[in-house]
């Protein structure tokens, strides 16, 4: 047992516990810098141990049940950035919450702890624990202003999510029941070794499948099991939602590529199987998410439908993965695996949608609203603020100079090169449905008249992660090689 | 030669741009300066270019090429040949003539002249690039400055029109997207002479190559705009404000026909071919549905907007003729329908400033008034309408001459015989606008309307001198745009 290779998990669980501690001990008038100002170390800590740890790639610790590849380093650093840009982001907005400081940075923490496990388990039972470390830390952090709605969205969120882990378990046993296996890698071996892969002759394993996908599914937040995501996205604290928007689907997404390119592409044809389901998916997800973001008044249920529509485009590189897998050809498989759009997609679609929500953030914490009606004039009130929100929506448009277009020029190239052309023209016509209520927002913004010439007003570190996020939203939009580069190297591992 | 002189011109406006937004002041003087500074370079460059431009060898010149995203294989290339370097001089051109045109803008200036020079930088972008995605997203970003330029500074329903255009253009974009992604599958590659020389070699295409190519071509019909999409220009540039209307109507709508021979006749040379039958009936329907819709018209913006759709129609026909003649004649015609809209956007935004009013039943006798409005407005009109001695005429004339003797397609000569009805019904509309707006009885409340400053006068002028150089010797423009059409010709035959 080699635990240096676990160190990031480490530092994170350290910093969890001593920021709880330290919020016993420490003078309430310094609380608010320490906390969060512990809670950045740590994460700091792991973001360079992460980095060190880049291209060790040990595929097996710990009894197989945790890897410690690149791409669970990959998204070690997603999640570790993320948490960092949330917890800047709570500077303003942790004062709702006086009282419960340390419990709000500790569970952000381990949250992102049970991220980054979920990114890098290899094993069904070590990937349903670090999953409901997640989850459960969530459930919490959602119900943390106390008032109705946050109150009412956790139970929510909390009674979905038990259903939805039901659903997993239950898929996960039937995989165990027919292979024998929890470990990724002797489950591919044992469906290999059943010899015949049609869906008839095997239904356990086929529905087993089926189920696991409908479990993931409540995390990525794809239609059919979307009910929680509006509720839950106008109930919790808008840091929270930040969070939960980005890290958790991309754990979910992390944790799907995972186990499906592991332990279901035994046959090109089961690969293809769950590559039509994904693509089925991603059809509905964009359509149901963009039609019913239109008619939202509420800025935070708008992102809700919106990250739902973008879960169908990320979709579009899982189905493209799955039918890449079941293609027989003789392409080089490097330049065509689209999992590599999924994680570029990912960094982009993070540091897009965190931007969104901070501007947002920054801005109801003067209006005290999240209605759409009353982000009016904030072109004038909020320059910088607004200016850096429009920069967002248009990459969540997908229009350049931003990160957006990239990653859907990313994603969708390697989708048509795996043969879905019609896909990519859904994905593409859902853009401009989206461009509608995403510049609707803008509109409000620029040109309708303020309700107060008052200014607006935000401390340093929001505008730290806002300018950070609109950076690399740029940078991202413009010289993208790099972070494809990175991706290409986080997922070459999947390929056989 | 060793400065990257294209790369100048294309950011210098984007510079100009971001200086402006930056400002803090509010000296609205320095901000207009810096615009017309910013303009102005790029300009004298193009001119020079223009002029150093090797009309012996031809070819692809001023070509400045990097790697840009490594795992896409997309390069920074930037290039232009005979087909762009006309098209870059008239964008450069229109873009500083857009900036004087907005002198008498005074609602928050900095943000409209730092958008307009965004505008200017994504349109030379797109004439300029020869990379697929560079093109594509300089294609998309204009977008942007288009919406935020018509909804703060338009007038009338300037939410409706500019969300319109918004959708419209991204609709069409979209399938582009789809079709360049198609064509990246099949070469592998994004450079876009290597496609359009090397074919796209069908060897493991995704799809046939007829829906690549209606998937492009439906992206630059829109932006042409070719019916049936046309719908959004008459709103758009009945709502634009007028140095964006002159922009919309200038050089905008030339990116779809510019797209339509660079991507869609030089790299589906047999598909072209073989639809340039539907094509050019739509173009005539164009011709003769747009200048009808034309003549029904009252608002002096509207009546302009229509009439580009009919004009448009006489570019696809030149097109789509698919003759060396015929596509010369297209793309002088969109030289000439950019100066000359441009011309008649800016003094229909002039009668408007002055005026007051928009409506041509209720103008009138403004020739009294104001002679050298009325003056240049006539002269406008009847370069619309193809009078000799105006760019018109030259380019409307090569046109007809153009497909009259194509043999690409059948029944040539009587498709020509039918477009020529349009240039009927446009001496139709134009002289009855002119009649209405200048002549007939002298309107006493109008006694106070000004006349043209000094100012308006020098671009008056400007854009009247290149109307009738170009009317008097295209071969100016024709022997440039001939080298970049022979061998774009040659690919089909």
């Amino acid at each position: 047992m080699n635990l240096s290779l676990f160190i990031p998990e480490i530092a994170l669980a350290i910093t969890a516990v001593l920021v709880i501690m330290l919020d016993l001990f420490v003078r309430q008038s310094v609380r608010k810098y320490v906390l969060p100002g512990v809670s950045l170390a740590g994460l700091i800590v792991a973001c360079v141990f992460a980095v060190i740890m880049w291209g060790d790639n040990n595929p097996a610790l710990f009894n197989n049940m945790l890897a410690a590849d690149n791409f669970a380093m990959f998204f070690k650093l997603l999640f570790a950035g993320t948490a960092f840009l949330v917890i800047l982001a709570s500077a303003d907005y942790a004062s709702k919450f006086e009282r419960f400081q340390g419990e709000y940075y500790a569970l952000i923490l381990l949250s992102t702890l049970g991220m980054t496990l979920m990114a890098a388990a290899t094993d069904l039972i070590s990937l349903y624990v670090s999953l409901e470390l997640t989850s459960i830390s969530l459930y919490v952090l959602v119900g943390f202003l106390k008032d109705r709605k946050s109150t009412e969205s956790a139970l929510k969120y909390l009674l979905l999510g038990a259903i939805a882990s039901a659903v997993l378990l239950y898929g996960m046993t039937l995989i165990f029941g027919t292979t024998g296996q929890t470990q990724l890698i002797y489950i591919v071996q044992s469906i290999t070794s059943m010899g015949n892969n049609t869906p008839a002759a095997n239904p356990a394993v086929f529905m087993g499948i089926v189920l696991l996908i409908a479990g993931f599914g409540f995390k990525i937040a794809a239609v059919p099991f979307q009910m929680w995501v509006p509720d839950v996205y106008e109930g919790a604290p808008t840091t929270i939602t930040a969070f939960l928007s980005v890290g958790s689907k991309a754990a979910g997404f992390a944790i799907i590529m995972r186990v499906f390119l592991t332990s279901f592409s035994a046959y090109p044809s089961m690969s293809h199987d769950w590559g039509i389901i994904f693509a089925a998916l991603a059809v509905v997800s964009m359509i149901v998410g963009n039609i019913a973001a239109i008619p939202q008044t509420n800025i935070k249920r708008m992102l809700g439908y919106s990250s739902i529509a973008q879960a169908g485009y990320l979709m579009v590189g899982l189905a493209a993965a799955g039918v890449f897998t079941g293609l027989e050809s003789s392409m080089p498989s490097g330049e065509i695996m689209a999992q590599k759009g999924v994680l570029f997609f990912l960094v982009s679609y993070a540091l897009t949608n965190l931007g969104a929500f901070i501007a947002i953030i920054a801005i109801s914490n003067k209006t005290n609203s999240d209605n759409i009606a009353d982000f009016a004039g904030m072109g004038r009130r909020a320059p910088v603020l607004a200016l850096a929100l429009t920069l967002c929506l248009i990459s969540l448009i997908g229009m350049p100079p931003a990160a957006g277009f990239m990653a859907k020029f990313y994603i969708f190239s390697l989708a048509v090169k795996n043969g879905l052309l019609w896909l990519v023209i859904i994905a593409a016509i859902n853009s401009v449905i989206s461009a509608y209520y995403y510049l609707r927002v803008v509109k409000v913004m620029w040109f309708s008249e303020a309700a107060s010439p008052e200014k607006v007003p935000s401390s340093i570190a929001p505008k730290v992660a806002l300018a950070l996020c609109c950076l690399g939203v740029l940078l991202l939009g413009i010289i993208p090689g790099l972070v494809m580069k990175l991706a290409e190297l986080a997922s070459n591992m999947f390929s056989f | 030669m060793d400065f990257n002189w294209l790369s100048t011109i294309l950011f210098l406006p984007a510079a100009g741009a971001i200086v402006i937004a930056l400002y803090k002041g509010a000296n609205e003087k320095l901000i207009k300066w810096l615009a017309t500074i910013f303009t102005a370079i790029p300009f004298i460059l193009a001119v020079v270019l223009f002029i150093a431009f090797n009309r012996t060898t031809g070819g692809v010149q001023f070509e400045e090429k990097y790697l840009w995203i490594a795992p896409l294989n997309a390069y920074y290339h930037l290039g232009v040949d005979g087909l762009s370097m006309p098209l870059l001089l008239l964008t450069t051109f229109l873009g500083f003539l857009a900036v004087l045109i907005s002198w008498k803008v005074h609602e928050r200036p900095r943000e409209f002249f730092a958008w307009l020079l965004l505008l200017e930088t994504s349109i030379i972008g797109v004439f300029v690039s020869l990379d697929l995605l560079l093109f594509f997203i300089m294609w998309e970003i204009e977008v942007i400055p288009m919406y935020f330029l018509i909804s703060i500074w338009g007038s009338g329903r300037k939410g409706y029109s500019a969300t319109k255009y918004v959708i419209y253009t991204l609709f069409g974009s979209a399938l582009m997207l789809a079709g360049i992604l198609s064509i990246y599958f099949t070469t592998h590659s994004l450079n876009m002479l290597d496609i359009a020389n090397q074919g796209l070699g069908m060897a493991q295409s995704v799809m046939p190559a007829a829906a690549i190519f209606w998937l492009l071509f439906i992206g630059f019909a829109v932006k042409l705009p070719m019916f049936p999409f046309h719908t959004w220009l008459p709103d758009a540039h009945t709502d634009a404000p007028t140095a964006v209307s002159v922009m919309l109507a200038g050089v905008l709508i030339k990116m779809g026909g510019y797209g339509m021979i660079r991507l869609c006749v030089s790299m589906f040379p047999v598909q072209a071919q073989q639809y340039a039958q539907i094509l050019i009936i739509l173009a005539l329907i164009g011709i003769v549905y747009g200048a009808a819709v034309t003549l029904m018209q009252t608002d002096i913006k509207r009546l302009i907007a229509y009439s580009s759709i009919s004009h448009m129609g006489y570019v696809l026909l030149g097109i789509f003729a698919l003759g060396q003649v015929s596509m010369t004649g297209a793309t002088l015609q969109m030289f000439s329908h950019g100066v000359v809209t441009g011309l008649l956007f800016a003094m229909a935004g002039l009668v408007i400033h002055n005026v007051e009013v928009r409506d041509l039943r209720k103008l009138g006798g403004l020739a009294k008034q104001a002679p050298i409005i009325t003056a240049v407005f006539v002269i406008a009109g009847l370069a619309s309408l193809g009078l000799p001695l105006t760019s018109g005429f030259a380019a409307e004339f090569i046109i007809f001459l153009g497909s009259y003797t194509s043999t690409a397609v059948a029944h040539l000569n009587v498709y020509t015989i039918i477009a020529i009805i349009g240039v009927v019904l446009t001496a139709g509309y134009i002289l009855w606008m002119l009649q209405q707006a200048f002549y007939g009885p002298v309107k006493a409340e109008y006694n106070n309307v000004k006349d043209a400053d000094n100012l308006e006068k020098v671009y008056m002028f400007v854009l009247v001198a290149v109307i009738m150089l170009v009317g008097i010797y295209p071969a100016i423009l024709t022997d440039v745009f001939k080298l970049g059409i022979t061998p774009i010709v040659n690919l089909i035959h």
